[in-house]
């Protein structure tokens, strides 16, 4: 079934620490006057022009495969390609903060306030995530309602272009859930307009079936590593869990 | 302290009421225009692009500073012949066809403009042969080019190749940059630089300007 999702702006406004990481100050270091001044006028912006919506639909395993598989340019061993086999659902989700965000970076840029700018592409950046996340959750609320989830569930999100998973799988995947419906175009080159938008496969499934080495050849060239950050977590929850 | 040393200064802490009120007051001193430009601007924004290769300070106090130095700039503009700012050379600069992120360009841009270069923006999603045309006819030394996606890679090799054909690769050198290009993938298409980010950028269009 599919669902289309609003998203209350407030509730993927990145915090401060985040934002201010993104642009390379450490969270150690307490941010300057004229720093923070910036911060909360990108947020300002970003609670003004943000237009945050979502659409999600169940799909069974076959007929991920057959999205997977895409224009059949993947790498030739992929973690998802095991990963999404061994889940319990699966879930196709696209979402976005909206075109008039970037609208105002250009603007802001245009108009030399490049510092206003930038923190504002890194609020927005960081908002998608956040809504990528209560997608999540979400996702995790219907199983749980339909009494489909366990304690030991967990829903990890994977995009095209990531871990392996060609860009090109972009096209089956707006076939089949049409993320045209809240506003998000594909162009040629399987990026997605509004550039502020999030698209991919949420896999629920026990933890440990997300946890694998990244030791994959296209692994060296990961500029994001996140999902290093991500299996850390899991084998830290696991140590505890046996711990306990 | 002296007008050109508080306009670095100012220019420093992104200041860009104070370097415009002592970009003036170097004016009304009858200091040349070109000794405020790199005495004062260039030499502060040099200052600011070391501190930022040693994490002294980040990346919003790069942009503030260069806010302010583009208000200096724009005051010095009209003093210059036919109201154009000497430059260490031209650069065309643009995200390649099917990308539209264009922030690390645009990171790229104002940190070459602060180190004195002039910028021939071309926005995002440029063709191949709008990059050569232009490059061409403003007689730019250097085209840089970004992409985010691996998808719009391979129109960076179409540039470094239509220079070839052109044979223009001599006079006009490329750099490469975006979150998925590697030095790897510059040396493979051919490219005389890639730039891992905007300082790494500017320092090799600086080498590529002096080789040439």
């Amino acid at each position: 079934m599919k669902k289309i999702i609003k998203i209350a702006t407030g509730d993927v406004t990145p915090k401060r620490r985040d934002v201010l990481e993104m642009q390379g100050i450490p969270s150690d270091k307490k941010p300057s006057k004229k720093v923070v001044t910036l911060f909360n006028g990108a947020v300002e912006f970003f609670r003004e022009q943000a237009r945050p919506a979502g659409i999600m639909i169940g799909i069974s395993k076959p007929e991920f495969e057959n999205i997977y598989y895409g224009e059949a340019l993947n790498e030739k061993e992929t973690p998802l390609d095991i990963i999404f086999r061994k889940a319990d659902h699966l879930a196709l989700f696209a979402l976005t903060v909206g075109e008039e965000v970037s609208r105002k970076i250009t603007e802001l840029f245009k108009t030399h306030e490049f510092a206003l700018a930038s923190m504002l592409d890194a609020t927005a950046s960081l908002g998608v995530e956040k809504a990528a996340d209560s997608i999540e959750k979400l996702f995790f609320n219907l199983l749980t309602q339909k009494g489909e989830s366990t304690p030991a569930t967990t829903i990890v999100r994977y995009s095209p272009g990531y871990c392996g998973w060609h860009i090109s799988g972009q096209k089956k995947l707006f076939t089949f859930l049409h993320p045209e419906d809240i506003g998000i175009t594909l162009l040629d080159s399987y990026l997605m307009k509004p550039l502020k938008s999030v698209s991919g496969v949420l896999v629920a499934g026990n933890k440990k079936i997300h946890m694998f080495k990244d030791s994959y050849p296209f692994c060296t060239q990961c500029t994001t590593r996140s999902c290093h950050t991500r299996i850390k977590q899991f084998a830290q929850t696991r140590t505890s869990n046996r711990d306990d | 302290m002296d007008v050109l040393t508080e306009i670095s200064l100012y220019l420093q802490r992104g200041n860009e009421e104070k370097v415009s009120a002592f970009t003036r007051q170097a004016i009304e001193k009858k200091c040349a225009p070109k000794d405020i430009l790199n005495n004062g601007l260039i030499h502060g924004m040099n200052i600011i692009g070391e501190k930022y290769k040693i994490h002294e300070i980040f990346l919003p106090d790069v942009l503030l500073a260069a806010k302010a130095m583009y208000a200096g700039m724009d005051i010095l503009k009209p003093l210059f012949i036919k109201g154009k700012i000497p430059t260490m050379g031209k650069v065309v600069i643009g995200s390649v066809q099917g990308d539209l992120h264009d922030i690390g360009k645009n990171l790229v841009g104002i940190m070459l403009r602060g180190a004195g270069f002039e910028i021939i923006d071309l926005g995002n999603n440029v063709a191949p042969e709008k990059f050569v045309e232009t490059a061409r006819q403003e007689n730019a030394t250097v085209i840089g080019m970004s992409a985010l996606l691996t998808t719009t890679m391979p129109v960076m090799k179409k540039v470094v190749d239509l220079l070839k054909e052109k044979s223009l690769n001599n006079s006009i050198r490329t750099i490469v940059g975006g979150a998925s290009v590697s030095e790897e993938f510059a040396r493979e298409i051919d490219a005389d630089a890639y730039g891992y980010d905007s300082i790494k950028a500017v320092e090799c269009i600086k080498k590529l300007v002096h080789q040439r």
